[in-house]
């Protein structure tokens, strides 16, 4: 399995659109930093998000996510939420990590 | 590597533009260090990362380095797995023949010059990442 990480916003960078491309079903994707914005209900990328859960595990990091301003309950439904050390555990149990930076 | 002799395959993504940033550079500068290992090297090229192999690359008038002759070079060090993003490419008005003309030598066709740069699509290049042992991202 394949650990994609992404940490820029996607109003930013095309990073995630770029991730999800190419992210293969049974991959998972962590949202982190700036990245933790495609994981909140409402923006324009809401939908690219959900299509792309239906091959691949998508987490946020939680940390992140609560110092932009956001709550759990502006988590997109099926989003997976971790702590630093759930971080290290998906890249402990990933065959490679794939930055898309 | 005398200590193992163990060859991974290592994947250089790199997915900026050249000089607007140092990723670029950078890049090129750690994959022809990696060179020196023997280990099994591919670099993908992704979104403005094409931009990086264009041709007639002209910096006289910005002060700094024109590094895309280094390019050329990535054959002498045996990289001659160069795979390009179709899509990437489409999408910014750019065909192969845009880009620099690389190639490597095959010591097994009596060094015949071959084109070192792949055009891959999606599917391609998700399979040819999954295959990696090492992905590093410029």
């Amino acid at each position: 399995m394949t650990l994609h990480t992404v940490n820029k916003s996607p109003f930013e960078a095309n990073s995630l659109e770029t991730c999800l491309r190419l992210a293969r079903s049974g991959h998972s994707v962590l949202l982190f930093e700036d990245g933790v914005y495609a994981a909140s209900k409402g923006t324009k990328f809401e939908a690219m998000l959900i299509k792309a859960m239906q091959n691949c595990k998508v987490h946020v990091l939680l940390p992140d996510f609560e110092a932009r301003g956001m709550k759990t309950e502006n988590l997109i439904a099926g989003v997976n939420t971790v702590d630093y050390a759930g971080f290290v555990d998906l890249v402990t149990e990933s065959e490679r990590v794939q930055s898309w930076l | 590597m005398e200590e193992s002799g163990v060859i991974k395959k290592f994947l250089y993504v790199n997915r900026r533009a050249p000089y607007g940033s140092i990723y670029a550079l950078e890049s090129l500068e750690v994959v022809l260090i990696g060179a020196a290992f023997e280990q099994d090297v591919s670099l993908a090229f992704i979104d403005d990362g094409v931009y990086q192999l264009k041709k007639n690359q002209a910096t006289d008038g910005i002060g700094m380095k024109n590094f895309s002759p280094t390019y050329n070079a990535l054959g002498d060090y045996d990289i001659s797995k160069i795979y390009v993003d179709k899509d990437s490419l489409e999408e910014r008005g750019l065909t192969l023949d845009d880009l620099m003309n690389l190639t490597w030598e095959d010591e097994n066709d009596n060094y015949a010059k071959k084109p070192s740069i792949s055009l891959v699509n999606s599917e391609e290049l998700a399979a040819l990442m999954e295959q990696q042992d090492v992905v590093l991202s410029f």
